[in-house]
């Protein structure tokens, strides 16, 4: 297999509304940053291929259609993908698979949602037919979940407040982040509105407009530049509405992790595993995700949140660029997770660097917690 | 410059779609047999998991769930959430309690209101009964069950209520 890895990460500045661009302005902004940081002229790139979340965010179906010209995709082969909230996460790794498998050279890929083009809330909530309208957005639909997690392993409401304090403090430290709360804390967090229980109006993403765009390349045509190796990389999902099923815990996310280290050669995650950008939408999912994810034993996750071992000094930290919890646009949020975990093993990412950091890990998660995608990018080829 | 004057860059214009939705057989047979108070699930014929409301298959083992499972109207609180939001264009007031039901015999859970409690007294691995509307009003919904209402009897350990293949 052909060693593939990212040669150029792109954002916008999130927002709640970006209204001073459309949304081929929008993508194209990332896309710019990304090859201009990739330092490539637009004839090196072989094929585009774009994720969203769904298109009734925005009310324009199959817009990779629309955006021919704003993705630099006119005459070059375009691949849309998607798989929900995971879907950043899940076409990184398309993109990078087809530079792996040798059918491409050099591919960009780009992501993005436009929020406040219409309201995510309620269009993840419709009223479906023959059943009662109760659904009241993601966190309704997970805050269950989270409370089976507390109730399982008696786990203390702080820690959700912790992690909510945490990755907006983090966040202050990445000028690209959506929220920027100054003195934000725990207290400030627990003080704010009960939304779904157990979950609070700071324990939960922002809806954002933003795009993330990356240029993937082959091994024989990276030369001279910074690069991220991409050491593993893996999707997985799960029958939704399957018999036997632990939503708290999902086989799709333990045999995702699983197969990356395995391609990786990572034995003991929490210590060869630099840093995480990891999808925490709210605010409880971090520690579930780190149970889920093999960092530790079942029941010890909210143990290791509240040792700070999370934290951006910490032996494991997570989304040390603030994560979902403060830039959320949702097609775009799973490969922010994957361009952050690059840009901490280029040793690019300014004031939220992890010190040394030479192996990082990006994970998305989305639909009903059924969609898993996942990659480890090392400094290091070896 | 008055407020008329003032250019502006962006205006909201919301658009209404209306879908027609068709059923399938699977979700037909369910909601004939709902529309008559009844709650029938449906078995795969494979691993024997018992879904409600059931889709046709069995994502476990990628069957048709071809055998009728007819169910009683008690259950469990498999968790829940309370919700502090309002739904736009629902009546529904909050705080309500959303919460995965789990019948009796089922192994999956679906949504729905608990009702007739202080919210503070609900609990995971409560036991639930279905409170229906007036027969006359009964159409092929789920929402033929107003809401589900604690009953007298032992908690369950929700533990002991995942599948596991016989």
């Amino acid at each position: 297999m052909i060693q593939a890895g990212v040669i150029g990460v792109g954002q916008t500045k999130y927002d709640a509304k970006r209204r001073d661009v459309s949304m081929a302005g929008l993508v194209r902004e990332a896309i710019d940053n990304a090859m201009l940081a990739a330092n490539l002229e637009w004839d090196a790139i072989d094929a585009v291929i774009l994720g969203k979340a769904p298109d009734m965010f925005e009310g324009v179906i199959m817009p990779e259609l629309y955006l021919a010209d704003a993705i630099g995709a006119v005459g070059k082969p375009v691949l849309r993908v998607h798989t929900a909230g995971s879907v950043g996460g899940s076409t990184a790794v398309i993109a990078a698979s087809h530079v792996c498998s040798g059918q491409f050279k050099t591919v960009l890929t780009v992501t993005f949602e436009k929020q406040s083009e219409s309201n995510a809330t309620w269009a993840l909530s419709p009223r479906y037919p023959y059943s009662p309208h109760i659904n009241a957005g993601a966190g309704g639909y997970f805050a269950p979940f989270i409370r089976e997690y507390i109730r399982r392993y008696e786990a203390p409401e702080h820690i959700g407040w912790k992690v909510a304090a945490k990755d907006r403090q983090n966040a202050l430290k990445n000028p690209l982040a959506h929220l920027h709360i100054p003195g934000i804390d725990e207290k400030m967090v627990s003080d704010t509105p009960m939304l779904w229980e157990p979950l609070r109006y700071l324990e939960s993403c922002p809806s954002s407009d933003g795009a993330c765009a990356m240029v993937i390349t082959a091994q024989d045509q990276v030369g001279s530049r910074n690069v991220a190796w991409i050491k593993g990389m893996a999707v997985r999902s799960e029958g939704t509405l399957s018999a036997g099923r632990d939503e708290v815990n999902p086989q799709a996310g333990i045999d995702c992790a699983k197969d990356i280290y395995n391609q990786a050669g990572i034995h003991n995650p929490y210590n060869e595993i630099d840093c995480a950008e990891i999808y925490v939408p709210f605010s409880w999912y971090e520690p579930m995700w780190l149970e889920n994810l093999g960092f530790c034993d079942l029941g010890e996750g909210w143990k290791l949140t509240d040792k700070d071992a999370t934290a951006i000094d910490g032996g494991l930290p997570f989304n040390m660029s603030g994560g979902v919890l403060s830039s959320n646009p949702i097609g775009a949020s799973g490969m922010i997770r994957f361009g952050e975990a690059a840009l901490q093993v280029m040793g690019l990412a300014e004031d939220h660097q992890v010190d040394d950091a030479k192996v990082a890990m990006g994970h998305a998660y989305g639909g009903a917690a059924q969609f898993f995608a996942m990659w480890i990018v090392s400094s290091s080829l070896d | 410059m008055s407020a008329e004057d003032t250019p502006k860059d962006y205006s909201e214009s919301p658009i209404n779609l209306e879908y027609f939705y068709t059923a399938g057989s699977a979700t037909t047979r369910f909601l004939n047999q709902v529309k008559e108070g009844n709650i029938v699930g449906q078995g795969c014929p494979k691993c024997k998991a018992v879904y409600v409301p059931p889709r046709g298959s069995c994502p476990r083992c990628g069957v048709a769930t071809d055998i009728e499972v007819p169910l009683i109207d008690k259950g469990c609180i498999e968790s829940f959430t309370v919700v502090h939001i309002p739904i736009p264009g629902n009546p529904i007031v909050p705080p309500y309690v959303c919460a995965m039901i789990r019948l009796d015999g089922a192994n999956i859970s679906f949504l729905h209101l608990i009702q007739d409690v202080d919210i503070e007294n609900i609990r995971i691995g409560m036991r639930i009964q279905a409170v229906w509307k007036p027969k006359e009003e009964w159409t092929h919904s789920l929402e033929n069950i107003k809401w589900f209402a604690p009953i007298d009897e032992p908690d369950v350990d929700v533990a002991t209520l995942r599948f596991q293949e016989s």
